[in-house]
């Protein structure tokens, strides 16, 4: 457990010092501050002391941020050679993935910090259903886990970042998008499958204040999924070092 | 500890970067490690250090297996690898504080260990500085600091001196010759003379095997062979001295090195010095001999010999 907190806490240092964590902090915060009280259908139009507004805007925004995070974190660490450094410490490949895994989230969850603003701000408004809102922060970390999950395989699939960034926003764009769309089209088993595996059908049934064991389920096994098969390639890297 | 390698291979598709090794360290040894570009020096080096899995054979490190206990081994190990990596984007405090962490040194004894590191290290003057920010013999000394800082009874270094000045290389050397007083140590490099100074034996791998297994002196004397000798003498014609030398019994083969100088290479016949016979022709001959040398045979020689067939 103190391994994946050294390498976490590394990892989240490397994208301050870097300004990775700033850009990504000042575009998430101002994007959605705009569209979530300056511009559109913001929550003034909605009617109810609500945060969807504010939750779409994330929904979209951490998902294309996700992959840019994500796309160096082994890939970086194979190309620079310091994956052997760290491998040869008293690191097991578990100890690794889940410490890259935990510093992206952590990294998500400042993000998403000083967004508590907008709910006491809210409050101070109208009556507002907390739980709801409460639920609504968990569907977005939830769906950040997935998505640095399936940043953290396609980073260990390519050495190349772009090609491992590009191809996560293009599994993402599947369960984001896609899966949802065909869902639309198919009627029956096939509907009910697209349905199932798409993740916005889960992420808008927590948003809505519903907690299904069963989304939570979804959730984490697409997590673990995604991490047990990067520590298998990692495990694996006899292959091609 | 002793690290103990058992039928070593490695394979890389169909290539074996290893194959059958087996070989053996004694705690408290200066094990150097040498052989051509892609002997399989590395594969090995990283397959003791629990970096990568081999196919076939074990590596026992102080009775602990490679397969079974590689986060026992680690911890005992301090590895520099190959091309020295290290997070460039860390400032050397940072850097080793996080290595040491990674490694459980207990909390009160990481400054102190931060400290006695870039102390031995001589980092003292760059102690602030960004990994990035450094010369490349800085960084190597980056690395012997990263290898060093939780004092393991085990140190495996990768090429530790390329890329260095010579003044550097002397350095580094007197480090890893005071480490090896009290640990063990396997050292590689393509650099003969690096290793006869630093080791305490020598094994020499090629293609994947070992090829030679000895100290310095050993393989020596395992490749002398006949005796050679530089000899220059005048006093006479280069022609007639030849004829003279060569009608000396225990001398097999005379070569002219240099007409002017007068200087020959003479080799004598296995088991048998020339060097009274060579005296006395000259004396007889009225000739003086302005120069004697035994040529000694260059390890240069031996490892060339035996790793171009």
């Amino acid at each position: 457990m103190k391994q994946i907190l050294h390498i976490a806490t590394r990892e989240l240092n490397t994208f301050f010092d870097s300004l990775t964590a700033y850009v990504l902090i000042v575009i998430f915060l101002g994007f959605s501050g705009f569209f979530t009280w300056v511009y559109g259908a913001d929550v003034f139009f909605v009617g109810q002391a609500n945060l969807n507004t504010f939750f779409t805007v994330a929904y979209w925004s951490l998902f294309i941020f996700i992959p840019a995070l994500t796309m160096k974190s082994i890939a970086g660490e194979l190309t620079e050679g310091t994956l052997e450094l760290l491998l040869t410490k008293p690191v097991s490949d578990w100890q690794l993935i889940l410490g890259k895994f935990l510093s992206t989230l952590l990294l998500i969850v400042i993000a998403l910090a000083p967004t508590v603003v907008y709910y006491f701000t809210l409050w101070s408004i109208g009556p507002v259903d907390h739980s709801a809102i409460l639920l609504g922060y968990i569907g977005l970390l939830l769906m950040s886990m997935v998505y640095i999950s399936i940043g953290l395989l396609t980073s260990c699939l390519f050495s190349n970042p772009i090609v491992a960034s590009l191809t996560g926003l293009s599994i993402g764009i599947f369960f984001h998008i896609i899966f949802d769309v065909l869902a639309a089209n198919f009627v029956g088993f096939t509907g009910n499958l697209f349905s199932y595996i798409s993740l916005s059908t889960h992420f808008e049934s927590i948003t809505r204040g519903v907690v299904d064991t069963k989304d939570i389920i979804y959730f984490l096994s697409i997590v673990f999924f995604c991490l047990y098969t990067s520590k298998q390639i990692l495990s694996n890297r006899n292959l091609h070092v | 500890m002793d690290i103990v390698v058992e039928h070593l291979t490695k394979r890389y598709g169909p290539q074996k970067a290893v194959d059958n090794v087996s070989f053996r360290v004694k705690a408290g040894e200066v094990l150097g490690f040498l052989g051509p570009n892609g002997a399989g020096k590395t594969t090995t080096m990283k397959a003791i250090s629990c970096y990568i899995r081999p196919e076939d054979g074990d590596i026992k490190v102080g009775g602990y297996s490679i397969h079974e206990h590689p986060d026992i081994i680690k911890k005992n190990i301090g590895y520099l690898p190959e091309n020295n990596p290290l997070y460039d984007d860390m400032n050397i405090i940072d850097f080793l504080e996080f290595i040491a962490k990674i490694h459980d040194v207990p909390k009160y004894l990481i400054p102190e260990r931060i400290l006695d590191m870039i102390r031995t290290c001589g980092l003292e003057g760059e102690k602030h500085k960004l990994i990035s920010e450094l010369s490349k013999g800085y960084q190597q000394r980056v690395g012997l600091a990263q290898a060093l800082i939780h004092d393991p009874e085990i140190l495996i270094l990768d090429e530790p001196t390329t890329g260095l000045d010579p003044n550097q290389i002397v350095e580094i050397r007197e480090l890893i010759k005071r480490i090896g007083n009290e640990k063990t140590v396997i050292l590689s490099s393509h650099i003969l003379a690096e290793v006869e100074a630093t080791c305490d034996r020598i094994l020499i791998i090629n293609n994947g095997r070992i090829v030679v297994d000895g100290t310095a002196e050993e393989l020596r004397k395992q490749a002398a062979g006949n005796e050679i000798l530089k000899l220059g003498v005048q006093g006479g014609d280069v022609e007639e001295v030849f004829e003279c030398l060569i009608s000396i019994d225990t001398i097999e083969t005379v070569d002219i090195i240099d007409m002017d100088k007068q200087l020959f290479e003479i080799q004598s016949i296995a088991d048998t010095s020339s060097v009274k016979s060579i005296f006395d022709a000259c004396v007889q001959n009225n000739y003086y001999i302005s120069e004697l040398t035994p040529t000694e045979t260059k390890l240069e020689d031996i490892f060339r010999e035996l790793t171009l067939h």
